[in-house]
């Protein structure tokens, strides 16, 4: 049989690493096949390298039987590939149809025929069930609306292969189920779909097959019905991945942060964070599930000093810090691990060991007589690089570089190291390797066992269930249940967040 | 004082005069802003345009060899700045201001070397631009004389709004460049190649300010004056940020520029001192960046970050 896709002994080397080492992988025309792999495996230099992005050093690409040297993704589109990248590649001032046909355009004469464009685009989206709105601008559009977009511009290219780079990452769980069915729609109309993830769950509910990476190398071929997530973990990691948190050795101690009748108002005066009542004692980890933009993020920001609020108290070990700033804070107890890494997390454009810094830079050792000490902030940064294993090449590498699992291990080692009796953790794991997650996990739970406080904000349900005592469910700016660890499942909480309420859910469970 | 008589024909004739070189400049300020290049460079293109116009029509006695050698020469140094910006990825707007002072620099050097002046070199061997009367047209009475009585650049000119428009927004290289300018790798993974599109456009802008040196120097005047753009090229630069590189409305604003200067030039044929009417296309320019200002950090902002 001939494959769709094969890849021969590709080879890839960046000054100090091999980032791709003799990878085959052959595909078959019309399964839908994973690329798993954690961050760092070599994953997004295989794929730029298959979109002819970047050149192999050896190795040989093979579609549909024929050789192929892609120069440039010119090349790659013309052999039938399409790409949907991670980070959109969209034009956010341009329409739907514009950014679909983008190179490629219909011209009536020598001008660009436009209503030609919008009718091919909303003929092709309708035939696989992607609903987008030709005429829409991309800036207008939500990110799961926009990945439809990108799935469009490959189809309208006549991609036979569509490569999907952690197609999830920015989804909610139900965007993620409609992508599934488009998905399985194009690979039932003979159409190959290639799809990169560190998602166990995914791979398992929508592979035919798999082909893992580790450290650059293809380690392992299974077919997934033949096999187990742990079976895949181990190939990913090298070793036995036991997801397992221990429970708290002692009963949850004093409150810590104290929330009362929070109020958050958005734009035109609209609340976004309605009456919040809540507490996270010492030694327990509470956490706080909903889907995205339900008042979370709104609500973190008011705790953590970065967003005002309306009415309410929130209270850090006994003060009241609601009118205060976030030195206030930070000096109070506060310790922040943030959702968004790249933009507030870190400084991209810095050092680690300036990164590291942060926040610690106020006070000796790191500052003295007013002036900071190099050499103290050095230090200070390789105990962190040590403790934390992050993989840098040293304190002056500049965190811009770093994977997203170590750009996390490095804000996870700045918050941590505080030794705050509170810690708010925002989407903690979330885009990083099962190894980094494993790690951040133990680390959330070592914090609360030292007697730390820990809010948990995340998507990942299964992140919430495994860590927190207590959950909160948010819904429409309210908090709208407390579940105790034991008497929370996926399917409650999913219902709970979705708006029901607790009577209707434990009316059913029951 | 009298302020009858400070608005007619002849008031709008000069503000099409005076509105021509800048919207030149401009229009090859917005294609440049269209594909990302931030171009402020625009002075200095047109003072090197005014020069090797002059000079060109001095040596040649040809007004057509005039604008040649200014589209050449204007190119050649737009070729740099592109170098610069795109292939090497410096930042367009350091490069840009010192290619302004670099002009500033070698034109006054020139004057000096090849005509043995300082100032102004003026000749009746400089052939300048005639204009064009349009037949019919530019009898009409009010807009004829003001329309239909300009050189061949100023037709052109006029006649580029609506093609850079058309161009821009009905055509797939227009689709291209603005995709480019806006978000490069997106474009690359189209297999749409930035690079070309970015030096095209920077060109492209070299080209319209050698013309629009060319009809500073040998259409509104005959002769060339040290730093006679006298900051043109820069009103054009804000010309297209005030218009967010629409070519309607940087007509528009080239056309309120034009006015500022034309009626300044009125008012100190009314007795106002000169340093004070001079200086109303400055005024002007500024009230509008003050206006404008939060648009403008927002560019710059995006330019940062992108």
């Amino acid at each position: 049989m001939t494959l769709e896709l094969e890849l021969r002994g590709i080879t890839r080397r960046f000054p100090g690493v091999v980032a791709n080492d003799r990878i085959d992988l052959d595909v078959r025309k019309g399964e839908i096949h994973a690329l798993m792999g954690e961050n760092g495996a070599g994953k997004s230099t295989l794929m730029s390298i298959l979109y002819g992005l970047l050149h192999p050093d050896e190795g040989e690409i093979w579609v549909r039987g024929e050789r192929q040297h892609f120069s440039s993704p010119n090349d790659a589109i013309a052999a039938g590939l399409g790409m949907v990248f991670q980070s959109f590649k969209l034009f956010p001032s341009l329409t739907v149809a514009e950014n679909v046909v983008y190179g490629r355009e219909p011209t009536r004469g020598r001008r660009l025929a436009r209503a030609s464009a919008e009718r091919q685009v909303t003929e092709l989206a309708q035939r696989y069930g992607l609903a987008v709105d030709a005429t829409a601008r991309v800036e207008d559009l939500p990110v799961g609306v926009l990945q439809r977009v990108e799935i469009v511009k490959a189809l309208y290219r006549e991609a036979s292969v569509l490569i999907l780079d952690e197609p999830t990452a920015v989804l909610t769980p139900q965007e993620s189920e409609a992508l599934f069915e488009v998905l399985r729609a194009l690979a039932r109309d003979g159409r190959t779909i290639i799809f990169i993830t560190h998602k166990l769950k995914e791979v398992m509910a929508m592979s035919d097959r798999v082909t893992v990476l580790r450290d650059g190398r293809a380690v392992a071929r299974f077919v997934t019905a033949q096999t187990s997530p742990a079976e895949i973990t181990r190939a990913m990691t090298g070793r036995d991945v036991t997801p397992r948190v221990t429970p708290p050795a002692q009963p949850p101690g004093e409150p810590v942060l104290r929330c009362r009748g929070l109020r958050i108002e958005g734009e035109h005066g609209r609340p976004v964070v309605d009456d919040a009542t809540f507490e996270v004692r010492a030694g327990e980890i509470v956490g706080i599930a909903g889907v995205a933009g339900n008042g979370q993020a709104e609500l973190i920001e008011a705790i953590t000093g970065l967003r005002s609020v309306a009415a309410g108290t929130v209270e850090i070990a006994g003060r009241d810090v609601a009118g205060g700033s976030v030195a206030d804070r930070r000096a109070s107890g506060l310790s922040y691990i943030p959702e968004d890494r790249h933009a507030v997390g870190t400084a991209g454009a810095a050092d680690t060991a300036a990164n590291l810094a942060l926040g610690h830079h106020r006070r000796p050792p790191l500052l003295r007589r007013g002036l900071l000490q190099p050499q103290a902030v050095k230090e200070h940064a390789s105990t962190l690089i040590d403790r934390f294993q992050i993989k840098v090449s040293g304190p002056e590498t500049r965190v811009g570089t770093l994977s997203g699992g170590n750009l996390q291990k490095v804000v996870v080692a700045r918050e941590m190291s505080h030794g705050a009796p509170l810690l708010i953790a925002e989407q903690p794991t979330r885009g990083v390797d099962v190894g980094a997650i494993e790690f951040i996990h133990a680390e959330v739970t070592a914090c609360r066992d030292r007697g730390g406080a820990v809010l948990l904000v995340s998507a990942e349900l299964s992140e919430i269930l495994s860590l927190s005592g207590r959950i909160l469910i948010m819904f429409e700016g309210r908090i709208v249940a407390e579940l105790g660890a034991a008497e929370a499942d996926e399917a409650t909480l999913g219902l709970l967040m979705a708006g029901a309420s607790p009577e209707m859910v434990s009316r059913h469970g029951r | 004082m009298d302020w009858s008589g400070l608005v007619d024909g002849a008031l709008f004739a000069s503000v099409v005069r005076a509105l021509i070189p800048v919207l030149l400049a401009a229009m090859g300020g917005l294609v440049c802003d269209r594909a990302g290049v931030f171009n402020v460079a625009l002075e200095g293109l047109m003072l090197i345009g005014c020069f090797a116009a002059v000079a060109g029509s001095y040596y040649s006695g040809s007004a057509l060899v005039g604008v040649l050698v200014a589209v050449v020469c204007a190119t050649l140094l737009a070729a740099v700045l592109a170098y610069g910006s795109v292939s090497r990825k410096a930042d367009p707007i350091v490069l840009g201001v010192a290619l302004n002072i670099f002009a500033v620099g070698v034109t006054g050097f020139l004057l000096v070397a090849l005509f043995d002046v300082r100032g102004v070199f003026q000749s009746p061997e400089i052939v300048g631009l005639p204009r064009v009367r349009i037949p019919g047209l530019a009898d009409l009475p009010g807009i004829g004389p003001v329309l239909f009585d300009l050189s061949l650049l100023g037709y052109l000119a006029l006649v580029l709004v609506p093609v850079v428009h058309v161009l821009l927004f009905r055509f797939p290289l227009g689709l291209r460049l603005r995709g480019v300018g806006e978000r490069p790798q997106a474009a690359s993974t189209l297999g749409v190649n930035p690079t070309a599109y970015q030096y095209g456009a920077v060109l492209a802008s070299g080209v319209l300010c050698g013309l629009a040196g060319a009809q500073l120097a040998l259409g509104n005047v005959v002769q060339f004056a040290e730093n006679m753009t006298a900051g043109r090229g820069w009103i054009a630069v804000v010309a297209v940020m005030l218009a967010r590189a629409n070519p309607l409305g940087t007509l528009a604003a080239c056309v309120l520029f034009g006015f500022a200067e034309a009626f300044g030039f009125r008012l100190q044929g009314n007795g106002l001192p000169a340093q004070i009417t001079d200086a109303a296309p400055y005024v002007v320019t500024l009230i509008a960046l003050l206006i404008a200002r939060r648009h403008f950090s927002r560019t710059v902002a995006t330019a940062a970050t992108g």
